[in-house]
């Protein structure tokens, strides 16, 4: 057991996996002899040598598409899109191609590759390293779609991500590599060191794919969130006092719909907080799940805290980020209906 | 409100030096189009024999002449003459015969299929039998081929049973691939035969992938493949001539210039001001123009580039020339876009005719024999076409079982599967 931060966990992940398992191989922009420009690929390559971890070209859709073929080989590679918003180029060999493999061979072809890419706001990128793009992933048949929230959980989860057989966007919330972060602006930066899931144990172990986590027991109301928006919840709950159950999703798909359901059945309100926008996001496949499943015990009618329909906008990052204050108020006008 | 809109300014006079001329979009078009007589007379060759042929040792920056020019084998006369005439086995040729053979009369009766309703879709890869046949004939069995859409030649040498292909044709309770891929979209894991996207150029920045896994294992195992010239304007093939030339990987890039991407004519594609095989200079990676309607050129290139492949000395770019007889498929229509008599005018022959010509002249075939394996082939693909219809066409008799559909999505199905097969009624 060791204190760790995200990316310290998602680097031990990587050694587990690498020592573990002669075909798991890693490339991207920059992770060869560098490192990673967040550091999570740091030492592989003297590690593992240069046929192992290795720099890519610039170019994203050659970097999933030499995947693929890989995958097609019979090795298992772990690749890293430097940001999620530089995923695009590689749309159609993910969408296309990787999704689809195993489902037009028959099952003879599969594509067990693990695509990590770093997502989200808080850090001022501006609207080219900010963006949140996972619907577009949960929107396609065949891909898998995992989000940690702490450096147990994504250590746990990547390991299993890259155990799967099929292929998973791995999506790392940027802002919560080197501490918790709960949405206030102007806090200090907190580290991971003394925070319960900063304790990563230093061998293999699996967080399972498709198992939400209830982070905080409640019975006024359920909050469903993932990623960066986990802290945010938990401060917006500490901060209003109500006592919500802030259910972690862990992975959007596959999607544990039976705790979620569990959970408003037991609390008759929902809230669905994300930081991609409003529009056809992921919330709106929760709602609706939670409108089908829960309509009879739900009191008030479900609501979504979540980025504004704009591109992330640089000077605004406080105002179009969803903080504590929006989800806070947000629960305060659930609770009055 | 919306503001009243301003008059239109009148055009500044010219300035000197500025845009004194104004512009013009140049769009190109072929020389010919319907009710015009073909004409391929800016199309200058390099006589048979007369392009040279490095040794695969040789640097790129020292071979980029080999772009611009045509490998050619075999002359007007059926001779196989030059420096690029392989040393080959005539068994070896004969067999790529009756590949190239099948191909066509396979083509002839699933395209008739189509036409009688039985399958949705069928596409043709008449004119272009060599560019497959010859190429993995000059290759490993064991090697991997990440193919396009117009290649059952390649299954056919490598003995994939016609039955297999014909049931993914009809999407019928035999095909392996549960009736999801349109036809010719074969997949054949045993064969070393990537599954066919139908999302073009895919499969090239995949193959190199591939490549580059056998070279990181220490295989001995190379790959190839092949893409059209219309999708050599798309990203992925940039992506793997990139990721070929920077990791040196073991793979054969061809591209199969027949001409035509459904209506648009390889201008259109990059073609018209240089050789699509110039691209591959850029990347710094060897790279032929060859025939490709001659059995012997594609034989020799294959077996060219293999060797660098297998001798860690990196990727080489082919292109083969050559002319897409029919249709784009079975849903187009060329004479509404290109010359009718191009066919008959295309100035490098019918990849069959050159090679029996040339087996004829070497005493190793006859025009009886020719007749007899024509209808040797007929009747095979006729009887495997009738055991193919037993099972069933799209139309009629046996399907997969539709809960099929719900299978391989993922390797498990998730929960939401589950719960939509159930709905479904399974």
């Amino acid at each position: 057991m060791s204190s760790m931060n995200m990316i310290q966990a998602i680097n031990s992940a990587h050694a587990v996996m690498m020592e573990k398992d002669p075909k798991v191989v890693v490339f991207g922009e920059d992770v060869g002899y560098f490192g990673g420009v967040f550091r999570a690929t740091e030492g592989l390559q003297a590690k593992f040598g240069i046929n192992r971890c290795f720099d890519a070209p610039i170019s994203e859709g050659g970097i999933v598409a030499a995947a693929i073929g890989m995958g097609a080989y019979g090795l298992r590679p772990l690749i890293e899109i430097q940001f999620a918003d530089y995923i695009y180029p590689a749309f159609d060999q993910l969408t296309s191609e990787a999704a689809r493999l195993r489902y037009r061979s028959g099952g003879e072809f599969t594509a067990p590759l693990t695509v990590r890419t770093p997502y989200g706001g808080g850090i001022f990128g501006g609207q080219t390293h900010s963006q949140s793009p996972e619907a577009l992933f949960t929107h396609v048949v065949g891909l898998k779609v995992v989000v940690p929230s702490t450096p147990y959980d994504a250590k746990g989860l990547l390991i299993s991500s890259v155990e799967d057989d099929d292929p998973v966007i791995f999506l790392e919330p940027k802002r919560l590599y080197t501490g918790p972060f709960e949405g206030h602006s102007t806090d200090g930066v907190k580290t991971w060191a003394g925070h319960p899931a900063g304790e990563v144990p230093d061998g293999h172990y699996n967080v399972p794919l498709g198992k939400a986590n209830i982070v905080r027991e409640g019975n006024a109301m359920t909050v469903l969130c993932y990623g960066t928006m986990v802290h945010v919840a938990l401060a917006a709950t500490r901060e209003t006092g109500i006592d919500a159950e802030v259910v972690d999703l862990r992975s959007l798909v596959p999607l544990d719909a039976e705790t979620i359901i569990a959970s408003v059945n037991k609390t008759g309100r929902c809230l669905v907080v994300h930081e991609a926008t409003y529009t056809s996001g992921f919330g709106a496949e929760l709602a609706a799940i939670v409108q089908q499943e829960c309509f009879y015990n739900l009191e008030a009618p479900i609501d979504r805290v979540c980025g504004w329909d704009t591109p992330y906008p640089h000077v605004f990052e406080w105002q179009y980020f969803p903080g504590p204050d929006r989800v806070g108020a947000a629960m305060k006008k659930m609770m009055e209906a | 409100m919306t503001k009243p809109v301003s008059k239109a300014k009148p055009a500044p006079a010219p300035v000197a030096g500025h845009n004194a001329v104004p512009l013009k979009l140049r769009v190109p078009e072929p020389k010919a189009r319907p009710g015009q007589p073909a004409d391929f007379s800016h199309m200058t060759f390099p006589a048979a024999g007369a392009t040279r042929r490095p040794d695969v040792s040789s640097k790129s920056d020292d071979m980029r002449d080999l772009a611009y020019g045509l490998v050619r084998v075999l002359d007007e006369s059926g001779t196989a003459v030059g420096p690029w005439a392989p040393k080959i086995d005539p068994e070896v040729m004969k067999r790529g015969l009756r590949v190239m053979m099948m191909c066509r009369v396979y083509d002839d009766r699933m395209y008739r299929a189509q036409r009688q309703g039985k399958t949705s879709f069928y596409m043709k890869g008449t004119g272009e039998e060599a560019v497959t046949a010859a190429a993995a004939l000059a290759l490993d069995d064991s090697d991997m081929l990440f193919p396009a859409y117009r290649q059952p030649g390649l299954l056919f040498v490598r003995n994939w049973p016609m039955l297999d292909m014909m049931n993914q044709i009809y999407s019928n309770a035999g095909d392996r691939l549960k009736g999801r891929q349109l036809p010719v979209m074969y997949s054949a894991k045993d064969a070393g035969f990537f599954s066919i996207s139908g999302n073009l150029a895919t499969q090239f920045a995949q193959a190199v992938g591939w490549a580059m896994a056998s070279a990181i294992s220490g295989d001995t195992r190379i790959c190839a493949t092949w893409i059209g010239d219309g999708s050599t304007a798309e990203g992925d093939f940039h992506h793997a001539l990139t990721f070929a030339s920077v990791y040196k990987a073991p793979v054969i890039l061809n591209i199969t210039n027949n001409q035509w991407a459904i209506s648009s004519f390889q201008g259109i594609a990059g073609g018209g001001e240089a050789p699509f095989a110039a691209r591959g200079i850029g990347y710094g990676l060897p790279s032929l123009r060859i025939d490709g309607n001659d059995f012997l050129a594609v034989y020799a290139a294959t077996q060219w580039a293999a060797e660098r492949a297998r001798t860690n000395q990196g990727a080489t770019l082919i292109e083969h020339f050559t002319y897409r007889m029919e249709g784009h498929s079975t849903s187009d229509d060329p004479s509404r876009y290109r010359a009718a008599d191009e066919r008959q005018k295309w100035p490098l022959g019918d990849p069959i005719e050159r090679l029996k010509q040339h087996l004829i002249k070497l005493g190793h075939w006859s025009e009886k024999e020719h007749v007899q394996q024509q209808e040797d082939l007929e009747k095979e693909v006729k009887d495997t076409q009738r055991q193919a219809e037993a099972i069933g066409t799209l139309q009629s008799g046996e399907k997969p079982h539709p809960s099929t559909m719900f299978e391989d999505v993922y390797k498990e199905p998730d929960q939401r599967l589950r719960k939509q097969r159930q709905q479904f009624g399974f």
